[in-house]
């Protein structure tokens, strides 16, 4: 049995301007002590599916309206408030993707890493500092002791997203979900933090959820890769398998859209683009999301009238599309859809 | 003699004072921004600039175009020393130099139509009448590939992408020889980022612009660039042609920025992490060892 099991979620928001659903059936599993890296980008679903799991949507405009969370013996969408705070921050921690709004800025970075540990494991004040100078060591801040009693101010991104990540881990979490940890980061900041999380996903046999929208970081990260479109996955494989041979159209355009950083020729080429936009989630197309801006889709295709279903093209590779790549004949309709 | 190149920067610097006491009257120091940058650009070329946070290259794409006034060093664009030319010669000289913006979201006005935000620079240098004005609005539009219909809608109602066609649109209507564009699909999605990027590459080809190209992403300069100057701490520590600088990086900088740039093949993370942490590793046992 899977550390955390996400069967069918559906989140929708309820606005002025309708229902919009924001996730719309999404199932998965996270593996103890493996990371499940979930890629894709603007407004897909991928935070909203994250915030789902962990309660943090405000309620209304939220509401999970269907499928189950199950997290080792408990259905976290059907449990209270009250149940959910305590697993919160405890068994399962979060790290957000701006290091510098995600800490409080009137208070020591000290305090709040203790706060956690006294919230959640009744450790006195002085175990709690203990245990917070060994956790900034941990994330490698140097001299700890001293750094304990400085505002955030005086930390830098990549210091502060170090902090974030000490108070995640400091009640020992079985699942680290990382929502975009890296994207406020300069590169070779990022890089350093992702090795961190790698290492303490070692030393304390933690689950990971490392949502991103950067395709360089699902490979650097995930041992298996959900790729979400317009509310939906539409592909679900591991990560080698992912990458070697990308199934859905709008995986294949995803990685051809981006600027390759060695090779010839570079300079004069022309970047593949994806025609479009996403389509509006108040009102999506009852058929495949991706159809309209699909380069393998045809008028008189049945993608354009009803929705794919997720399935499977090899054991672990699941794809939602008429067209994947391992069963199709015909070339691409054109460029210029 | 060889004609100058459009754009010749020499020992560009920008140096902002650090002032305390109670009213900030007092200099303590400055921070060197912009230190001691030199590099041209030939008529039709892209020069790309590249750092990360902090390194100065957004501060050197202002102080050439002398929307911040460099503290020294010569800026010679069209064959005029801009540091040395009256404001009003800046001016009218801006028609040939424009700038595209990070974020189109703040870099366009709320309250001003699409049409208006276009038009905004030819009734400012005071170029042809009202209709030929309308006329030359939608044919801009049109050659960034934004519907012209929508003249008389609001930036709100568009999205990054759309946005970001409007602030070149913008950047076009004076017919400029020099374009800065400083991260313009940084705040994009890959999908739509490759628009843009094919679109800057299109007008450059059919109008002869002459980009300087300034973004953190490594991937999105290489593509862009037939140079590359790699921007570190105000000062550009390595410059040459493109391929020559990613393929042999000359600097430990460069080297460093382009083992450090995630990309999608899962193995070659893999290896570059290994390396990493032994590196990494090493480091620290140094660290304590003192």
């Amino acid at each position: 049995m899977a550390l955390l099991e996400v069967d069918d979620l559906q989140t929708h928001f309820f606005t002025r301007e309708g229902v919009v659903r924001a996730v719309d059936g999404v199932s998965f599993e996270v593996e103890k002590g493996k990371t499940l890296g979930i890629v894709g980008e603007s407004g897909c679903g991928k935070s909203v599916a994250a915030l789902s799991i962990i309660g943090l949507l405000p309620q209304p405009p939220a509401k999970i309206v269907g499928g189950s969370v199950r997290f080792e013996d408990f259905d976290l969408a059907a449990l209270s408030d009250k149940s959910l705070e305590d697993i919160r921050g405890h068994e399962i921690a979060m790290i957000f993707q701006d290091p510098m709004t995600s800490l409080n800025p009137t208070l020591k970075i000290g305090t709040q890493i203790m706060e956690t540990m006294q919230r959640h494991l009744d450790y006195s004040k002085a175990e709690a500092r203990k245990r917070a100078i060994e956790l900034l060591e941990e994330v490698h801040i140097p001299n700890a002791k001293d750094r304990l009693d400085d505002y955030p101010h005086r930390f830098s991104g990549g210091m502060r997203q170090r902090v974030m990540i000490a108070i995640a881990i400091s009640c020992n979490p079985k699942l680290l979900i990382a929502d975009e940890p890296t994207t406020a980061l300069d590169v070779t900041v990022q890089a350093g933090v992702l090795d961190l999380l790698e290492e303490l996903q070692e030393q304390h046999e933690m689950a990971m959820i490392v949502i991103t929208h950067d395709m360089g970081v699902v490979a650097e990260a995930a041992d298996d890769i959900v790729v979400m479109y317009a509310g939906q996955i539409v592909e679900q494989a591991s990560s080698l398998d992912l990458f070697d041979n990308p199934e859905h159209p709008y995986t294949e355009a995803l990685l051809g859209a981006l600027p390759q950083i060695e090779g010839t020729g570079i300079r004069e080429g022309r970047l593949t683009a994806i025609p479009g936009r996403p389509p509006d989630l108040a009102d999506p197309p009852s058929a495949c999301r991706f159809a309209p801006r699909c380069p393998f889709s045809e008028r008189e295709d049945s993608c354009t009238k009803e929705m794919p279903q997720l399935r499977q093209v090899r054991p672990g590779h699941w794809v939602r599309s008429a067209h994947p790549g391992s069963e199709r004949a015909r070339e691409p309709v054109g460029a210029a859809k | 003699m060889s004609k100058e190149p459009l754009l010749v920067v020499t020992d560009l610097t920008k140096h902002f004072p650090v002032k305390e006491g109670m009213f900030l009257s007092r200099s303590v120091g400055a921070v060197k921004a912009v230190d001691g940058v030199s590099f041209e650009i030939p008529e039709g070329k892209t020069l790309g600039l590249v750092g990360e946070s902090g390194s100065g290259k957004s501060t050197t794409g202002y102080t050439v175009l002398q929307l911040i006034k460099p503290t020294s060093g010569s800026v010679r664009f069209m064959g005029k020393e801009l540091t040395e030319l009256p404001r009003g010669q800046v001016r009218k000289l801006r028609r040939e130099m424009q700038i595209v913006f990070q974020d189109p979201y703040s870099s366009l006005d709320p309250r001003m139509t699409v049409g208006d935000i276009v038009a905004e620079p030819l009734i400012v240098h005071s170029v042809g009448s009202r209709r030929s004005r309308s006329a030359r609005v939608r044919e801009l539009l049109e050659v960034v590939g934004f519907d012209p219909t929508f003249t008389n809608r609001y930036p709100h109602e568009f999205s990054g992408g759309q946005r970001q066609r409007i602030g070149i649109a913008r950047a076009l209507a004076l017919g400029p020889k020099l374009i800065v564009c400083d991260e313009p699909v940084s705040a994009l999605d890959v999908s739509i980022q490759a628009q843009i990027l094919n679109l800057l590459k299109d007008l450059q080809r059919d109008f002869g612009l002459t980009y300087l190209f300034i973004a953190h992403d490594l991937a999105v300069v290489r593509s862009m660039s037939d140079r590359i100057a790699v921007m570190q701490s105000g000062k550009i520590v390595e410059e040459g042609e493109a391929e020559e600088v990613y393929e042999h990086p000359g600097h430990q900088y460069t080297k460093k920025l382009l083992t450090s740039v995630p990309v999608p093949d899962p193995r070659l993370m893999r290896e570059r992490k290994v390396e990493r942490r032994r590196v990494a590793a090493a480091d620290r046992a140094a660290v304590s060892a003192i």
